[in-house]
């Protein structure tokens, strides 16, 4: 567990936050990892964990019929994986797969949920952490929606 | 005794040729680089010499049809040809790219202000662009390769549509090779059988390599690709006159008279189509202007 | 002769000054009375200008009426300023020709006339040094602006009156013709005499008028001159407001203001037509059926047209509001930092061809007066 908390209060996602929240959110991390091609999450499923990665490169996904599955966005070291447990009904609503060895640390995500209704302060401290990543997603989002390299018909 | 009153007016010295008449260059190949864009190589048919600086463009004329603005794709060191990568949008740009090779064309040229090279020595420089962006950023690309030494880190940051639709594609391949330049190249989606990233240009800045205090970054591509890559560029430290970015607008003569590239005070034909972002940010912002 | 002695030329003298230019083989253009409008066209003798007319001037109306004396020059400005001769509507470029594998491109014909103008007013002597600035004086030369320039005459008239649109004071482009002329008129009827008091402004002009039958115009007459254009100066019907007009403008450029002259604005292109600075213009390709013969020509264009800035799939001033901004905008304000001058010279045409009457010395007050710095 140790090591674990170093881990965590090393992550630069939580940079800044207090050592007694550091220890709080520890209690809802464990060290994961995954295999290239391995998913760490799946559409539809109860969206439980969310994932620090610390190290490797994951790609988000939606899968279609006719055009198979098509990536969306890759992310990498540093970087969150999952948002959709923010909101109910806590279910993923694409997938994610490790596109090669990927180590991260994954939060339990009703464990989060309910420490933050019992200390507010606490919740405010990572909502101020993950809102962020919420809105950084939505303008990566809505310039692939424009289509900017398209020609004009 | 009576003074001399002044002629009326002042003139300039007579132009040796007039700027608006083009000359007859034909093409020496053709290659397909995507579905809808082509790269001509093509020569003056007068064996002139056509020396120009990167980021500069010419005006490429189909006789009956109508002229476009298209800029420098190829090797400013290299002299006795010029390369011009064009996307086929309107029917003069299609009749280009409809061209083979022994046929002529009309050329004039060049024109413009081009990227900033010597501002650039000593500098990390750092290059954003998508699309067919990359085309009138490759002469520069050419020059800063070939005078290595003369520059810091070299950072290219490229992002298209899909894998499919990367331009200049071995040769970015060939360049990610080198130890001395770093490329990143993103995509707005793929399929699982692309390996590199995708997202959005701006958003691979923050995690770029570069000193922000000693950088110039170079822009190019769609506007608004371009402006947003500009705030991430400025939340990572550039300065606004660190910034310069190459605009397009409707052009007819390219020299000034006609007045149609005009955005603003600034007529993008020769004042541009390389600014630095002090000096247009205003005029970025404004809608309709 | 001494310079800056003023001659008193009769009509006689006038005559004799067209003759003169025609023998050196000037065209001789000058106003004239044609479809119910003074227009500038060539000139012959006396009997082609337009004598006992005056030219009544309000926004969105332009009528002439009788005068009840002979002046020639007793009129305002008309639909025509000098910029079709100097920068013609429609101008050949150049012609392509193939012939099997081969194409040669010939330039246009070179412009064989020179021309000299009769009755160029003072605001007009400005708008033609501000269209030398734009062809002239930029990292480009146009050849054709500059053939043209370099072999023109011109002969300026001192207006007697300000027209009903006109604002040159405000803009200090007159009514006073200061530079830019080979000679200047002030026609003076009093007394029953008619008399034109003639300057010269350079060594041609001054050459020209030694050979004409002039005598040395008399303190008195040269008084009388004077007083014709200050006269003039006082009794201009509107005014530019005065204070930095560019910043207003550009400080503004989300004015409400805007959205209101959209709705009146037809985006007709009239005033760009008749406006003596503007200078845009456009390209045109032909080919014959063969496709062996190609060719282009310059012609007029103006900013209010839809496609003036098409690219990429859409114009980036889809609006009227937008296009009337950019023509006002380019007019007072971004033209003092391409040209460093302002591009009007209050000539007024633009009020009085507007067909809905838009007047922009109105619009700038409105803006000013709305709160705007």
């Amino acid at each position: 567990m140790e090591g674990l908390e170093r881990i965590v209060g090393e992550h630069r996602f939580f940079a800044g936050l207090d050592q007694e929240f550091i220890d709080l959110v520890t209690g809802c991390c464990k060290n994961v990892r995954f295999e290239a091609g391995q998913f760490l999450l799946r559409e539809g499923e109860a969206a439980n964990q969310i994932y620090l990665i610390r190290h490797g490169r994951v790609a988000l996904q939606i899968s279609d019929p006719a055009r198979g599955e098509i990536v969306f966005q890759t992310l990498g070291e540093g970087e969150v994986v999952g948002v959709s447990w923010l909101i109910p009904p806590y279910r993923w609503s694409h997938e994610a797969k490790a596109l090669e060895l990927v180590r991260a640390i994954s939060i339990d995500a009703q464990c989060l949920r309910n420490k933050s209704e019992v200390d507010n302060r606490f919740g405010y401290e990572m909502m101020k952490r993950f809102v962020p990543v919420l809105v950084e997603r939505l303008h990566t989002t809505r310039m692939q929606i424009l289509d900017v390299y398209g020609t004009p018909s | 005794m009576s003074m001399a009153l002044p002629a009326n007016p002042v003139l300039p010295p007579m132009p040796s040729a007039d700027p608006m008449v083009p000359h007859i260059a034909r093409v020496r190949s053709v290659r397909q680089d995507l579905a809808d864009v082509f790269t001509l190589e093509i020569a003056l048919e007068s064996g002139e010499v056509a020396p120009f600086a990167p980021g500069q463009f010419n005006m490429l004329q189909i006789f009956g049809v109508g002229e476009v603005p298209i800029s420098f794709s190829g090797d400013p060191a290299e002299q006795d040809h010029l390369i011009h990568t064009i996307r086929a949008v309107g029917p003069v740009s299609k009749a280009l790219t409809e061209l083979g090779p022994g046929d002529a064309l009309g050329l004039r040229g060049p024109f413009g202000v081009g990227w900033p090279m010597a501002e650039a020595a000593g500098q990390d420089v750092v290059i954003i662009t998508g699309g067919l962006g990359l085309a009138p950023l490759r002469p520069a690309l050419y020059q800063l390769l070939a005078e290595r030494e003369r520059y810091g880190l070299i950072v290219l940051l490229y992002g298209t549509r899909s894998p499919e639709q990367i331009l200049y594609r071995d040769e970015l391949e060939e360049w990610r090779r080198r130890l001395d330049m770093d490329i990143v190249i993103t995509v707005d989606h793929a399929d699982t059988d692309w390996r590199g990233h995708v997202g959005v240009v701006p958003a691979l800045i923050p995690h770029a390599t570069f000193d922000p205090l000693h950088s110039i970054a170079l822009v190019c591509g769609p506007e608004i690709m371009m402006r947003y890559s500009i705030m991430a560029l400025l939340d990572a430290g550039l300065k606004e006159d660190n910034i310069w970015l190459s605009m397009e607008r409707n052009m007819k003569c390219a020299v000034g008279f006609c007045g149609h590239c005009q955005v603003g005070p600034v007529f993008v034909c020769k004042d541009g189509p390389v600014f630095r972002y002090d000096r247009i940010r205003q005029l970025l912002t404004l809608k309709e202007f | 002769m001494q310079a800056f002695e003023k001659i008193a030329l009769t009509t006689d003298g006038l005559q004799a000054l067209i003759d003169a230019l025609r023998n050196e083989g000037y065209r001789v253009i000058g106003p004239s009375v044609k479809d119910q409008a003074i227009i500038y066209d060539d000139v012959e003798t006396l009997a082609d200008l337009p004598e006992g007319w005056a030219d009544e001037q309000q926004p969105g109306h332009y009528r002439l009426k009788r005068r009840n004396d002979s002046a020639l020059f007793g009129y305002a400005v008309g639909p025509h300023s000098w910029k079709r001769f100097l920068h013609p509507p429609l101008m050949p470029m150049w012609t392509a020709k193939r012939d099997g594998d081969a194409i040669k491109v010939e330039p246009g014909p070179a412009c064989e006339e020179k021309f000299a103008f009769i009755g160029v007013r003072a605001c007009e002597l400005n708008a033609i040094a501000i269209q030398d600035k734009v062809f002239l004086a930029g990292p480009y030369v146009d050849p054709h602006y500059r053939s043209r320039r370099e072999n023109s005459f011109l002969v300026a008239v001192n207006c007697a009156e300000a027209g009903g649109t006109c604002f040159c004071a405000s803009m200090n482009t007159g009514p006073k013709a200061e530079a830019g002329f080979d000679l200047a008129l002030t026609e003076i009827l009093e007394n029953g005499t008619h008399i034109f008091v003639v300057e010269a402004g350079t060594d041609a002009g001054r050459k020209m008028l030694e050979a004409l039958p002039g005598r040395p115009a008399t303190g008195e007459e040269v008084t009388a001159a004077e007083d014709i254009v200050a006269r003039t100066a006082k009794s201009m019907g509107r005014e530019m407001p005065a204070g930095n007009v560019r910043d207003l403008l550009m400080n503004n450029l989300e004015h409400p203001r805007w959205d209101e002259v959209a709705e009146r604005c037809l985006s007709c292109a009239n005033c760009t037509m008749v406006c003596p600075t503007c200078f845009c213009t456009s390209v045109e390709d032909a080919s014959d059926l063969t496709g062996n013969e190609t060719s282009r020509n310059r012609r007029w264009d103006s900013c209010f047209t839809m496609d003036f800035s098409y690219v990429h799939g859409g114009s980036v001033r889809p609006s009227t509001r937008s296009r009337y901004r950019q023509w006002m905008t380019h007019k007072l304000a971004t033209w003092h930092d391409q040209f460093d001058t302002s591009g009007c010279v209050g000539c007024g045409r633009c009020i009085t061809w507007c067909p809905v009457g838009i007047d922009i010395t109105e619009e700038v007050r409105a803006i000013k007066d709305s709160g705007g710095e």
